[in-house]
């Protein structure tokens, strides 16, 4: 199991001439002593705590002056091993693992691996269709509030505070109907296979109209504050550029690749969950730069707003459908209540299981213990997640839990693209570059 | 690890049984014996569980079958304390799950498959070991050696075009002799909206796969990734180093012998032991 194939520990004896630490306050010391040595190329560590890398993010740059020579990012700091614990848990536990991936979009995850899921189980066509009207609602939902942090923390970066504050207040109305569904602000675990645990009440609509409303009037701010903001358009004009083939080359989908002029989107170009059946548009932008990227994101809150409204006047169409399999065993536990103890339970399951049936008795002590049983093979399934394509590869081998689950974070793949955003700007532009890719650690390591 | 034709799989395991009559019935000591010679049919069904487990005790951990064509091979049988088998329903019997590598499926394959396996098979001759069209998608399993040739033929042929490159993973199967590592790409086409899915088996010993980042460069930190978790080596990677672990750790931990890990809980009085030390229900 331990090969040292690489020689990591080779390099050991290898020292940097001269090593500064910089404690704050002392910038004037470490500034004269390095000018002395101006030949030099100065390598310095930007994070892993660092306020403007969205996380636990290690830039190395190598600097030459104010220019950035070359740019590496170390990553691995928020390694949490997710996708090694969900090969203990069962099928149903894994929407709970993965929804705390990419945190900023948990629906997405939750969505790849359902979709995964059920593959393997063949009951995708038996999802119902009120399942994936109230997904699709939510994964809208969860794109605004994960475009809105990616303005919003891009911009107070830049010391645009009010842009933050004002992406986040609209945010937490967001997260107010994410409670009212599903109990839950964040990490929901409320998209599992089979379809939605618990139907979405007509009260519960009342919030989302109340949102959609409260939107409508305050995202426009954000376009009032930045899109002609001389200050703004000159940080991000022009920077953080990179074109359609080195984005292809490096994998790169989502907001970043239509920025290029491209209008590659998995819910047009390879529907799921029926957003065929959804009017919206996809928006691209041909100038590829950060500003471009920014203007993506900004115009997509608009469309998955659309698709929000069209969720939401199909839900007023269909109260008391089905939002679940027909089948005990992949739907348990649905229709969940919260009781005296906080913890939510149902309160008709309880009733048969506990009362009236002893087989009942038995199956959920199976179902519980052991999970369902799930074909050997293995399923692919991605989604157009917030930040591009989010895929879930689930291998089974015909147990009651994955073989292997493995995310395909978009946020990994496109933070590959640091080194060619970076290198030859300034270091102040590294801050907008890495903003631009919007990189959330906790999906990049897993 | 399609199972395509379960019946094939239940004749290969009894002809394995069968094979095995000779060796003596071992009695598994932490099993109850059930009561001997009370009815036939349950003494049979006893005796071909002793077989078989037996053959597994014998060969602990694979037992790859001659086939050809469609068969899925048996790769491992695997016990458990609970469970039924073999119509025995006393439960004395413990669990047996045949696990097997996915059977190849026969051509015509259906949709766009036939044409691109032809094209491949056309212009990197010998790679494709097996075709496997299943769950709606075209998993190619293909020889190591010729992976970096066939990734310059996915994306760069007009007739397959697959320009993007979302995923390369690892999965680990350590019963499957010589084929314990599994290295999984996911392919799409943007041109033709298609997906395809090629994998390549290589043993723990010698897990040499060629690098296709100067093809995709997007492999990059994908394939490092698979190394830090995995253990494969990709020849021909710029910098094959540990990604998401930090550089001195030892193993590789999405392997299946590396432990989860995890410390008990207490919680209200009981303790609760670490998720891979706690009682499995199912194998």
């Amino acid at each position: 199991m331990t090969d040292d194939y690489y020689g990591t520990m080779a390099n050991d004896d290898v020292e940097a001439d001269q090593v500064y630490t910089a404690t704050g306050q002392d910038w004037d010391e470490i500034v004269t002593s390095q000018a002395e040595r101006g030949d030099e190329l100065l390598v310095v560590n930007m994070g892993p705590q660092h306020p403007s890398t969205h996380g636990v993010l290690r830039l190395i740059l190598e600097m030459d002056g104010e220019t950035v020579q070359k740019a590496r990012a170390g990553i691995g700091y928020l390694h949490t091993g997710i996708e090694k614990n969900m090969e203990f848990r069962t099928f149903t536990q894994g929407a709970t693992f993965c929804t705390r991936m990419d945190y900023l979009t948990p629906f997405s995850q939750e969505t790849a691996y359902a979709m995964a899921v059920e593959e393997l189980l063949g009951i995708t066509d038996e999802i119902p269709e009120k399942a994936n009207v109230i997904r699709v609602m939510l994964l809208e939902f969860n794109r605004i509030a994960s475009h809105l942090i990616a303005i919003g923390t891009g911009a107070n970066e830049l010391g645009a505070t009010t842009v933050m504050t004002q992406a986040f207040r609209n945010r937490e109305m967001i997260l107010d109907v994410f409670e009212a569904i599903t109990g839950l602000r964040m990490n929901h675990g409320f998209i599992r296979p089979g379809g939605v645990p618990n139907d979405v009440t007509d009260e519960e609509l009342d919030v989302v109209d109340e949102t959609i409303r409260f939107l409508h009037w305050r995202l426009p701010e954000i376009a009032e504050l930045c899109n002609e903001n001389p200050i703004f358009k000159g940080r991000h004009v022009g920077v953080g550029y990179l074109d359609e083939a080195t984005c292809l080359a490096l994998g790169i989908t989502g907001p970043m690749l239509r920025s290029t002029g491209n209008t590659w989107d998995l819910r047009k170009d390879m529907p799921y969950l029926g957003y065929e059946t959804y009017d919206f548009d996809v928006i691209t932008r041909d100038e590829g730069d950060a500003y471009a990227k920014f203007r993506v994101r900004q115009d997509e809150l608009y469309q998955s707003l659309r698709i929000v409204e069209q969720c939401r006047d199909r839900l007023r169409k269909m109260q008391g459908a089905r939002h679940i399999v027909d089948d005990p065993k992949i739907a348990w536990p649905a229709q969940m209540a919260v009781g005296g103890d906080g913890i939510g339970n149902s309160n008709e399951h309880i009733k048969h299981i506990m009362g009236e049936s002893m087989e009942g008795l038995i199956h959920h002590f199976k179902i519980v213990t052991e999970g369902f049983h799930v074909p050997a093979g293995q399923a692919y399934a991605a989604v157009e997640s917030p930040k591009g394509e989010l895929g879930a590869h689930v291998v089974s081998d015909g147990g009651t839990r994955p073989w292997r689950a493995h995310f395909r974070d978009p946020s990994f793949n496109n933070l590959q693209a640091v080194s060619a955003l970076a290198e030859g700007a300034m270091m102040s532009d590294v801050i907008v570059a890495v903003a631009s890719v919007d990189p959330v650690m906790g999906g990049v390591d897993r | 690890m399609s199972e395509k034709n379960p019946k094939d799989v239940e004749k290969k395991a009894a002809e394995v049984e069968q094979d095995s009559a000779d060796v003596s019935d071992p009695v598994n000591p932490f099993v109850p014996q059930p009561p001997k010679s009370t009815e036939a049919g349950r003494a049979m069904s006893t005796q071909k569980m002793g077989n078989v487990r037996a053959l597994a005790d014998e060969n602990p951990n694979a037992t790859v079958l001659e086939h050809d064509g469609p068969t899925p091979e048996l790769v491992e049988v695997r016990r458990g304390q609970f469970g039924t088998a073999d119509n025995d329903t006393s439960g004395f019997g413990g669990l047996r799950r045949p696990i097997t590598r996915p059977a190849g499926s026969v051509p015509p394959y259906g949709e766009w498959y036939d044409e691109a396996v032809e094209i491949i098979n056309e212009t990197v001759p010998g790679a494709i070991e097996r075709v496997v069209v299943d769950h709606g998608g075209l998993t190619l399993l293909v020889h190591a050696e010729k992976m970096l040739e066939l990734a310059w033929v996915l994306r760069d042929d007009a007739r397959l075009r697959f320009e993007v490159l979302p995923s390369v993973s690892g999965v680990h199967f350590p019963a499957d002799v010589d084929h314990e590592l599994v290295v999984v790409y996911h392919f799409l086409s943007m041109t033709h909206r298609r997906r395809v899915r090629v994998q390549t088996a290589v043993p723990e010993t010698n897990p040499h796969v060629p690098s296709i980042v100067r093809v995709y460069p997007a492999a990059d930190w994908h394939e490092r990734e698979t190394w830090d978790m995995f253990g494969v080596i990709f020849d021909g990677h710029p910098a094959l180093t540990r990604i998401l672990m930090p550089d001195d750790w030892p193993g590789h931990p999405q392997r299946k012998d590396y432990p989860l890990g995890g410390v008990p809980v207490e919680y209200k009085g009981a303790t609760i032991a670490p998720p891979d030390e706690r009682r499995s229900y199912s194998k």
